[in-house]
């Protein structure tokens, strides 16, 4: 494990690839509206990203990027923007998740549709994300603080 | 008014939705203050205890709600029907919830401390389960909610005793893990031969093709799965080890609805999704299920004498009143079904009841060996009170609500012509009487020498209310069963028998 993380071609390599890897996440989950992919899959290439960095740079590099505290936001605002955007949907007269009840684009529903779909697409993968990352937190070996820490 | 008419439409999605928004807003609160969590679950749970309530006073007065996710039409888009064997099984388990939040302050603190926050984020979690399974009408998205609340109870489960907790989760989760994919080849099965997600869509496409082995194997599949689920007694391994290990909030929760949820589940695909006649004369299938039923009653009574652990007693004790629910709906006759369905209702009251009193003993005093619980009777008054109330409802004495259950199903044995049912239910009162007697004589009779200098030394406040609440139910609900009866279960027992067509 310490042979990875001593490389330098593996650590130069992960710096340079890790944005690359986010930026493919954040179309992947944009493109979810249309086409394949969507907020999952993005979220899991997102979280990947970060899991990688931490473990080819260590647990505790890697949580000051991504720290509990923000993990649990992110986990809990995730959800709830895909939550508030179908509650959104019913204040405006239609049912949960009916988009095209929205007028934020008059007169085109689908439009509508479409970006909210992609707000929807964000929140899952806001979630998923955190998700990934503090299960990989949760299961590594304890270089990390201790979990009863935090109460 | 307008304000509450513009909700009022949306009530089905919301019974599912406000645990679910609750449960991930969580982590946020508990992180703010971490005493907080508490007071939200608390919060959350009675919001949806009044919109579940609300469901079925509507339901009762104006019939079936039908709610269209997205608002795409049923049987493309996904639909939530409410009628009155959800909305009844939906009220339950907001209801219980509700009681097990109030409770669970305290315990919740000592049992899992350092994880409070967490606790009752899944907690909420599992609401939304049960939650979704109980109010969707499409199989597919009840697929989904089962996964959400088997994985929470993993979770919940794991958060008990140190090392025995995650064992008994581990083998919950690998035997649930089977029973879903049982039910997912299930479904995978049925949409493959009628291209359709939606259970009344899939009622109305099934019975021309009954003659088709794959809907025999769905039917096989989902019986086996749900079996599983429900813990019927050749499946139970996974029972009694999660009951005992898991934190006393969890068992009580658990105990009290998970069960009760895979019951639900059972009923609707053998009269929501097949029809009643494909299941009790095609099939025969419900007749297998009677008598798979019976020896669950009597299996688990015998087993339940042989524990001393208490928990792990009322755990057995669950394999077999697990039994009398669906001992009801194999009897497949109006009288039976209506004792099946009450039953529901009234092990949720009582096996709640039963395990929050085993969790307050814990509370106080660490002890969880009934051989040890001498002079509780002196230290605890109200709690083993309660204890004493839910445990002759269990055995069945008039005046309670096993009493009325029992009495339903002897009733539909008879009618059915079937006397050795009436037996197993008279045996199985008799074992009853023998398990819960060895609690009654520790607690009550222990020697005077040992007791005398017991101080009364009362459980808190929060964690009496709900008990004492519980208690009380099952009295009035066994002197005044008309209520469920007349106005739920006897219009509920025709519909599914009869005219089978349901959502």
């Amino acid at each position: 494990m310490s042979g990875i993380q001593e490389s330098v071609i593996i650590r130069t390599v992960v710096r340079i690839i890790v944005p690359f890897i986010q930026l493919f996440a954040l179309y992947v989950i944009m493109h979810g509206a249309s086409g394949p992919g969507g907020g999952f899959q993005g979220g899991v290439i997102f979280g990947a990203a970060i899991i990688l960095y931490a473990m080819i740079f260590g647990i505790g590099e890697g949580k000051k990027k991504m720290s509990d505290a923000l993990d649990k936001i992110l986990a809990s605002t995730g959800l709830t923007i895909y939550a508030a955007t179908g509650l959104i949907c019913i204040v405006c007269g239609g049912m949960f998740l009916q988009y095209g009840a929205v007028p934020l684009i008059p007169d085109n529903p689908a439009e509508v549709s479409k970006y909210l779909i992609d707000l929807v697409e964000i929140g899952i993968g806001i979630t998923v994300l955190a998700v990934m990352i503090s299960l990989f937190f949760n299961v590594s070996p304890p270089e990390s603080e201790p979990e009863e820490a935090e109460e | 008014m307008t304000g509450f008419e513009l909700i009022a439409t949306h009530l089905p999605i919301l019974t599912v939705v406000v645990p679910l928004i609750a449960g991930f807003l969580t982590p946020i609160v508990g992180w703010i203050d971490r005493r907080l969590p508490w007071y939200w679950v608390m919060l959350a749970m009675f919001v949806v205890l009044l919109i579940a309530g609300n469901n079925l006073v509507t339901v009762i007065n104006s019939g079936t709600i039908q709610y269209k996710l997205g608002g795409w039409d049923p049987p493309f888009g996904i639909e939530y029907v409410i009628d009155l064997l959800n909305g009844f099984v939906c009220l339950i388990i907001a209801f219980i919830a509700f009681m097990v939040s109030i409770y669970s302050k305290e315990s919740v603190k000592k049992e899992v401390p350092g994880k409070t926050t967490p606790f009752y984020s899944v907690f909420l979690l599992l609401i939304t389960g049960l939650m979704g399974m109980t109010i969707t009408g499409d199989i597919f998205n009840f697929y989904v909610f089962l996964e959400i609340s088997s994985l929470t109870a993993y979770a919940l489960i794991a958060m008990g005793d140190r090392g025995d907790g995650v064992v008994a989760s581990f083998n919950y989760l690998i035997m649930g893990t089977v029973a879903a994919s049982f039910i997912l080849l299930g479904i995978g099965y049925l949409y493959a031969v009628t291209g359709t997600l939606n259970m009344a869509d899939m009622q109305n496409l099934l019975p021309s093709i009954y003659q088709n082995k794959v809907v025999l194997a769905a039917l096989a599949f989902f019986m086996v799965g749900f079996s599983i689920k429900v813990g019927l007694f050749p499946l139970h391994a996974w029972l009694p080890d999660a009951y005992t290990h898991a934190p006393s909030t969890a068992s009580a929760l658990i105990a009290g609805l998970m069960t009760k949820v895979g019951a639900y589940a059972m009923i609707r695909f053998m009269f929501g999704v097949f029809t009643p006649d494909f299941v009790i004369t095609t099939t025969g299938m419900t007749n297998i299920l009677a008598w798979a039923a019976a020896l669950a009653i009597i299996v688990g009574s015998v087993l339940a004498i042989a524990q001393s652990d208490i928990k792990r007693m009322l755990a057995y004790s669950s394999i077999s009143q697990i039994g009398y629910i669906l001992l009801g709906v194999g009897l497949a006759n109006m009288i039976g079904m209506e004792g099946g369905l009450l039953h529901v209702l009234n092990h949720a009251l009582m096996k709640c009841a039963l395990f929050l009193v085993a969790g307050a003993i814990f509370y106080k005093t660490g002890i969880r060996n009934l051989y040890q619980f001498k002079g509780l009777g002196k230290k605890m008054p109200v709690t083993t009170t309660v204890f004493m109330i839910a445990a002759l409802s269990m055995i069945g004495v008039p005046g309670t609500v096993g009493f009325t259950s029992k009495w339903y199903l002897a009733l539909g044995s008879v009618d059915a012509g079937q006397w050795i049912f009436v037996f197993v239910i008279l045996l199985s009162s008799l074992l009853n009487i023998v398990y819960f007697w060895r609690v009654f004589d520790n607690i009550w009779f222990g020697h005077p020498h040992e007791i005398e200098h017991i101080k009364k030394d009362e459980a808190p406040l929060t964690m009496l209310a709900p008990m004492v609440i519980l208690a009380l139910l099952c009295v009035f609900f066994g002197l005044f069963a008309y209520y469920p009866v007349h106005y739920v279960i006897e219009p509920l027992s025709v519909e599914l028998l009869k005219l089978g067509g349901m959502p």
